[in-house]
């Protein structure tokens, strides 16, 4: 297997920032309410992910080993300042909805994973990339949550979608009179949709290794026989 | 995690740390990080200066998009941004940080005040509110400026969020005064009042009720002290 589709794999699925790491769910909560909210948080981080990877592949060869984590720290918080102040200037509305969680991007702590794990120790092109695929793994988890919430609370799917691009309509995929189910909304809700969403992961994981055993299993005994 | 990728340049991770005294050591630390701080502080200077102008162009225009949905720009011909007032912190009108009142005018002649207010008492915490009181005593109207009231149940106070597009909740103020409504009714129908509310989200309703007529009594009291403050003048109240 190639590196890349490896570095892919990893952030794809296997070492999923959400489903296999847990990393992150703090925004991932709080943001995930509609599909659109959790698509922009996603793209912002996955934007803050390939820059601080890149940033700090290349830098590596600078940064003393002991005060490695406050400088990562630094370089993270500047490109989110930085991402802060575009989104502001560029993409306002958007901006006045993720609000305070543009910022919180810093605390991100898969942002510092990706960094320290992986960056630190591999080239610029390799660490941008893997950035890129960890953030990519991010904003297909937090999209499909906020779909499934989006959809199970209010019935519509890309409400909002009119602050990025305006004269867009959301979808309204429930009739009209659809009443909504607000825990889906709640925090609750993302918690128990994750949940759900977790153990979907697993039993797909689990069913691929049973497999996998199963035809291990199947050759030796052809090998036996 | 990802043994399969080799360290490839030199690394200073797990190298032990050069020769030379303590000191010495920590000195050279402490110089990178101030280099690193001030390399990066550049950074965001250099975009912050970049963006500010895009920035300050966006807010106002936020500005102008949100005066334009509470007063149509045919009912005044003066610049609006610019004939502001200072309002410092105000009881009455829900907030406790100044704010601009803006002035419009036609023909010279007093035409609106609009302003913001907020509601304390929203279901969740506070709701910012932006208004027009036509010289004559009217509401022109009112929108939500910033609340956090619960989505899909308390949001409909803002129309964006109301689902019905054709007459949200909000517009029921709009052109409204005193004479038609007096300010006893001034309250949602489930307190006896003049206003609908939706049924199970009464509090958002009551809060930005009860917080329109306020500031539309706070407006009527100073109307003449406001329009005729000149332009940037801060307005003190004066009887209390």
């Amino acid at each position: 297997m190639s590196i890349y589709r490896e570095i892919s794999h990893n952030g794809l699925w296997k070492q999923n920032a959400i489903l296999a790491q847990l990393l992150g769910l703090c925004p991932l909560l709080a943001v995930s309410s509609t599909m659109v909210n959790a698509v922009s948080l996603g793209l912002a981080t996955i934007l803050v992910m390939g820059l601080s990877n890149f940033a700090v592949s290349l830098l590596r060869g600078f940064i003393p080993y002991e005060i490695r984590i406050p400088v990562f720290i630094l370089i993270i918080a500047a490109l989110v300042t930085i991402v802060d102040l575009l989104f502001n200037a560029f993409l306002h509305d958007l901006y006045l909805v993720l609000g305070i969680f543009i910022p919180l991007i810093v605390t991100n702590c898969i942002v510092l994973a990706r960094v320290e794990a992986f960056a630190a120790k591999n080239g610029a092109g390799l660490a941008a990339f893997d950035g890129v695929m960890m953030g990519i793994g991010f904003v297909w988890v937090i999209g499909l949550l906020g779909a499934i919430r989006e959809f199970i609370g209010q019935g519509t799917l890309l409400s909002g979608i009119d602050m990025i691009f305006p004269g867009m309509q959301a979808i309204q995929v429930l009739p009209e009179s659809y009443p909504g189910f607000l825990i889906a909304i709640l925090p609750p809700g993302a918690f128990l949709v994750l949940g759900l969403m977790i153990a979907g992961r697993n039993w797909l994981e689990y069913r691929a290794n049973e497999r996998a055993k199963a035809r291990l299993l199947a050759q030796q005994q052809a090998a036996g026989a | 995690m990802h043994d399969a990728a080799p360290t490839s340049a030199t690394s200073s991770a797990n190298v032990p740390p050069p020769a030379g005294g303590a000191l010495r050591v920590s000195a050279r630390t402490a110089l990178i990080l101030l280099a690193f701080t001030l390399v990066f502080t550049g950074l965001m200077a250099s975009i912050y200066t970049l963006t500010s102008p895009q920035i300050e162009a966006t807010m106002l225009e936020a500005k102008r998009r949100l005066i334009g949905e509470v007063l149509p720009a045919a009912a005044y011909d003066n610049d609006l941004l610019a004939d502001a007032i200072e309002l410092p912190p105000s009881p009455e009108l829900g907030l406790d940080e100044p704010t601009r009142l803006y002035r419009a005018r036609k023909d010279g002649q007093p035409a609106a005040l609009v302003f913001e207010a907020a509601a304390p008492d929203g279901y969740s915490g506070h709701i910012g509110l932006m208004l027009a009181v036509q010289a004559d005593g009217r509401l022109a109207a009112v929108r939500v400026t910033s609340h956090r009231e619960t989505p899909g149940l308390g949001d409909y106070i803002d129309p964006k969020k109301d689902k019905n597009k054709a007459s949200p909740w909000i517009a029921q103020f709009a052109g409204r005064n005193f004479s038609d409504t007096p300010r006893e009714k001034w309250k949602v129908k489930k307190d006896g009042g003049a206003f609908d509310q939706h049924v199970g989200a009464t509090i958002s309703a009551r809060a930005v009720t009860k917080a329109t007529g306020r500031a539309l009594d706070w407006a009527l009291e100073h109307a003449d002290a406001l329009y005729a403050l000149p332009a940037g003048a801060r307005h003190e109240e004066s009887t209390k």
